[in-house]
């Protein structure tokens, strides 16, 4: 069967519905990452719906891990919107009796490994593939992850190994929004970005797109060579879509009231990026 | 121990090709030697990097394979704690994790070396398993027993040159209970790992010079630790002593003290640990069991008396 051609259009058209129902939930419940989920939510969304294999069966298909497991609401419309996870789940998210998280936790549909500690899941990803390889099974494995946790040695420990051993099946997507908790990224230690370079000294294959333009996410890892790991650097805004919460620190956690909410939403609608 | 693991884990691996060997540039024996060269792909060396090392087996296992993760005991699980519990055992995964050199064995190379707080950190993680054999044969079987356990385990080996303790041991290795390795009716030692080989030299010494029939049980698993055994051997003698090389919390001695608490146990209770000091003095391994405070000497008066 030949694979549709990638419609950007619609992935960008779900990205803005998934904004508007991230936003919805953030009103039922305060420990939701909003701007990490919407910086990351195009390199989501474009896995899912332009890159990955996906077959329903966990043991054939394409694997994605979100290793920056504090934008799991991304993760999770994703998968609510592909039947995956029950809609119920998203309306209780962090409520008793019910099993979605903050953080996403292994064993939970949809979700190949628990993440929220940063750092570790390049790692992981590197022990599948090698897995996969070893095993002869042929499927890709997305990882996506962001500018901050490249901070933690186990990344580099992970980048370090996984040319050597062959790996080529993987591909990890870095949210270059810039930010981490405290502040920008790239004023917190400027001597350490920008990462191109450095992640092709480290023996892997290294394209830096628009990481809120679906087209240019698809078309730049389908144009792979697939001789080496491949890590694609998209650089997007935290907050996106959201004016008051683009790049402003205090929104990596926070969850708007009911009059930022009537705002966001109504920005969100306009938000066509 | 770390030949009897080798081999043991030779044997498995031949007939598994679930299996695979992770180091962290460390490597085991002969038995592994051969491993390498007849399955080189499932031999994976990932260099001077324990994160990797840890969080590669926990990848491996969640795809099905059976992973070891191999190196010296405080680089498999100190340097890594945080994949050894998040990757591992949050997860709940397959991933075997051997430590060689539990305690002070490394006893020129200094605390650097020293895994004295290894089994309080395993234990008090969800999920794992701790295994501490006493020699190289204890070794061989809790290596294949570890194949049955379906979450993580922590597996504490000594170094090398162990002697045989276990050849006329009463009772034969069960997986997670208590194994009475030298018959007594006065006396019970209870240890693990390479230590109860001071502890079986005492307890001849105890008969011999005191006519006090000495036991030297082997407690191999930790955790999970089999309550009902002790319960049963704190009632069964008048004296029993824990014996072990690690700190003196967390690990079997404060244990043994909350059971029989628990359990109303009348009999005498006396416990022997390193000392919580890091410690700076070197030569053979009995030379820091001495300056932690694990002189034989010392504690063959002290038991004495005390079973006197």
């Amino acid at each position: 069967m030949a694979t549709p051609p990638f419609d950007a259009a619609a992935v960008q058209a779900r990205c803005q519905r998934y904004r508007r129902r991230i936003l919805d939930i953030s009103q039922t419940v305060g420990a939701l990452h909003i701007a990490p989920s919407f910086s990351c939510l195009e390199l989501v969304a474009t896995s899912y719906f332009g890159l990955m294999h996906r077959t329903g069966d966990p043991e054939t298909e394409d694997t994605f891990v979100l290793s920056k497991g504090h934008g799991s609401p991304a993760q999770y419309v994703v998968l609510e919107e592909l039947g995956v996870i029950p809609s119920a789940w998203l309306e209780n998210f962090c409520r008793p009796g019910f099993p979605l998280a903050t953080h996403p936790d292994y064993g939970t549909p949809g979700i190949a490994a628990s993440t929220g500690s940063l750092g570790h899941g390049l790692g992981l990803a590197v022990g599948m593939a090698y897995a996969d390889k070893l095993n002869a099974k042929a499927r890709d494995i997305f990882v996506v992850m962001s500018d901050g946790e490249l901070q933690e040695g186990s990344v580099w420990e992970a980048l370090m190994v996984a040319p050597s051993f062959g790996i080529t099946r993987l591909v990890a997507l870095v949210d270059l929004n810039d930010f981490q908790s405290l502040g920008q990224t790239s004023k917190t230690l400027p001597n350490f970005y920008p990462m191109l370079d450095k992640l092709r000294a480290f023996g892997w294959e290294c394209v830096e797109v628009d990481g809120h333009n679906p087209q240019a996410i698809h078309d730049a890892v389908k144009a792979r060579s697939g001789t080496k790991p491949f890590v694609l650097l998209g650089r997007t805004t935290k907050g996106k879509g959201v004016s008051y919460m683009e790049n402003v620190p205090i929104w990596h956690y926070r969850a708007p009231n009911a009059e930022e909410y009537q705002i966001a939403i109504k920005e969100v609608e306009g938000c066509n990026p | 121990m770390r030949n009897a693991f080798a081999n043991a884990f030779y044997d498995l691996a031949k007939n598994d090709r679930r299996i695979c060997l992770v180091v962290a540039d460390i490597t085991a024996a002969a038995g592994v030697a051969s491993f390498q060269k007849e399955s080189p792909e499932r031999f994976i060396n990932v260099g001077v990097a324990e994160q990797i090392m840890v969080g590669m087996c926990a990848g491996l296992a969640l795809r099905g394979m059976v992973p070891f993760a191999y190196t010296i005991a405080t680089f498999t699980i100190y340097r890594p704690f945080e994949q050894v519990r998040l990757d591992c055992c949050y997860q709940n995964l397959p991933v075997k994790l051997v430590g060689v050199g539990g305690g002070v064995n490394y006893s020129t190379l200094g605390s650097t070396h020293h895994a004295q707080e290894d089994v309080a950190l395993m234990s008090a993680i969800p999920h794992m398993t701790v295994l501490a054999p006493c020699d190289p044969a204890e070794s061989a079987a809790v290596t294949k027993a570890s194949m049955g356990v379906t979450g993580p385990v922590y597996l504490r080996l000594g170094k090398a040159g162990e002697p045989d303790l276990t050849a006329a041991a009463p009772e034969p290795f069960q997986f997670g209970k208590v194994r009475c390795i030298r018959g007594g009716t006065d006396v019970c030692f209870l240890t693990y790992g390479p230590i109860t080989k001071m502890a079986c030299e005492l307890a001849a010494k105890l008969e011999r010079e005191k006519n006090l029939s000495t036991a030297v049980v082997s407690v191999h698993s930790l955790k999970p630790l089999d309550e009902p055994g002790i319960r049963a051997l704190l009632a069964k003698f008048k004296t029993v002593v824990v014996l072990e090389e690690h700190a003196p919390f967390g690990g079997l001695g404060p244990q043994v003290k909350a059971i029989a608490w628990d359990s109303g146990a009348r009999c005498r209770l006396r416990t022997y640990s390193l000392k919580d000091e890091f410690i700076h003095v070197y030569g053979s391994h009995y030379d820091l069991l001495k300056a932690h405070g694990l002189d034989p000497a010392v504690i063959f008066q002290e038991v004495a008396e005390l079973a006197g």
